[in-house]
């Protein structure tokens, strides 16, 4: 696991599974299917995204393929920040 | 109920008004005077279908003596709210009031809190502009987000995106205005001993397109039941002024002009109407579409802006929680 990933699935425990350690999401489980995401979510999760990576989320990278899982938020990461693409822990 | 069942259309939703109207007449009469044990109704008036509707239906139910109509303007509504209001008041020749809310929202910070939570995207917002909330368009993606229209007092305008906390400031500091109406009807309720009606159409129950103790509480909700597109039928067959029935649904909430499907719903009233009627009775996306003229993939994302729209509304629906239910405050005990 990527520290990337790492830090997505935290952030999925902590803030869409109000830390509830019995779920488990998947990688590709999709956030906007299983309920786990609503439109506030997605802005908290720019939030997170802009502030944890330092990377800019640009109106038209708010598309599910982006943002909709762990596994796409973490090429998402990677593909804005190439520096976080190949450390792993 | 429609002329054509076989192919799906808008005919679907066609209603039989008169009958309709004496099933909710029944309904009101039955359920002010019996059930909640009062002697009228008050009716928050905005000039649009939906209230306009409920007071008409309420007059021939419960007799144009025992129905009360409220205006309560606030500083960023549109004239036509009061106007038309007014208009159908005189038609109906039901008493009225008018508060003006502008000075309790400002006693409550409703315009000073709305104003710092915009400043925090766009820094130099003023009292001089004017603003309104919008949902990105289902077609650029399936999340829908926030963004902040604001328009400069020379007329120049642009639209932001909203950060989590700024959007949650604003709807908070915005929901004073439902909340102090609803506040408003309770008064006049109290005082004559008269029920408050709520005024939602199915679209807006189901879909949550309310404000948790603002627009969503009321004593009785007489046509919760009724897709938008039937509520025009039955005020057609009300006899509600027509300028009312031309007037574009607006949520008169924002200092700019702000239809309603650019605030919540993904498609005006009649295509959205057709599509929640499609999910209720389990259509395939590609029958909707085509009554649509629209196509298959689009409709399959209303289907899920519709879920997660439902998802929100269960809170907003939900009673307080209780860690055991209490017998004895069950009606009817």
């Amino acid at each position: 696991m990527t520290p990337v990933e790492a830090q997505v699935r935290q952030y999925v425990t902590d803030r869409l599974l109000f830390g509830r350690s019995d779920v488990v999401v998947e990688g590709d489980t999709s956030f906007l299917e299983s309920g786990l995401i609503d439109s506030t979510g997605v802005l908290e999760l720019v939030a997170f995204l802009e502030e944890s990576f330092k990377i800019k989320v640009e109106d038209e990278d708010l598309i599910p393929a982006n943002l909709d899982s762990i596994n796409a938020l973490t090429r998402f990461i990677q593909a804005k920040s190439p520096a976080l693409a190949d450390s792993r822990v | 109920m429609g002329k054509n069942m076989n192919k799906f259309s808008p005919d679907h939703l066609r209603l039989d008004a008169s009958a309709e109207a004496e099933r909710i007449v029944f309904f009101i009469r039955d359920a002010v005077f019996t059930r909640l044990k009062r002697k009228g109704m008050v009716v928050g008036l905005s000039g649009g279908i939906d209230s306009s509707t409920v007071a008409a239906l309420a007059v021939r139910a419960l007799g144009a003596d025992r129905v009360i109509g409220l205006f309560m303007p606030e500083s960023d509504s549109s004239d036509d709210s009061l106007r038309l209001g007014q208009l159908l008041a005189k038609e109906l020749g039901i008493k009225t009031f008018t508060e003006d809310i502008s000075g309790i929202l400002r006693g409550a910070d409703c315009y000073r809190r709305r104003d710092e939570a915009i400043r925090t995207v766009v820094p130099e917002y003023h009292s001089g502009y004017k603003s309104k909330l919008v949902l990105s368009s289902l077609d650029s993606s399936e999340f829908r987000i926030s963004y902040v229209v604001v328009q400069s007092p020379e007329g120049e305008q642009r639209k932001v995106r909203l950060t989590a906390e700024a959007f949650l400031a604003l709807v908070a500091a915005t929901n004073f205005k439902q909340r102090t109406r609803k506040m408003m009807e309770y008064y006049y309720a109290d005082r004559f001993l008269y029920a408050v009606a709520g005024t939602p159409n199915r679209l807006e129950y189901d879909l949550g397109f309310f404000v948790k103790s603002g627009d969503g509480s009321a004593d009785i909700k007489p046509i919760a039941h009724l897709y938008k597109s039937q509520v025009y039928q039955l005020a057609g067959y009300l006899g509600v002024p027509q300028e009312i029935l031309n007037r574009p649904p607006t949520t008169d909430t924002y200092s700019l002009p702000q239809s309603q499907e650019e605030f919540y719903f993904s498609l005006p009233y009649d295509k959205m109407d057709l599509c929640l009627y499609g999910k209720a009775h389990r259509l395939p996306a590609s029958e909707v579409a085509e009554a649509l003229g629209m196509n298959e993939a689009q409709i399959e994302r209303v289907y899920r802006d519709i879920d997660a729209k439902r998802a929100v509304a269960r809170y907003l629906h939900m009673e307080p929680l209780l860690i055991e239910p209490i017998k004895e405050t069950v009606a009817g005990l």
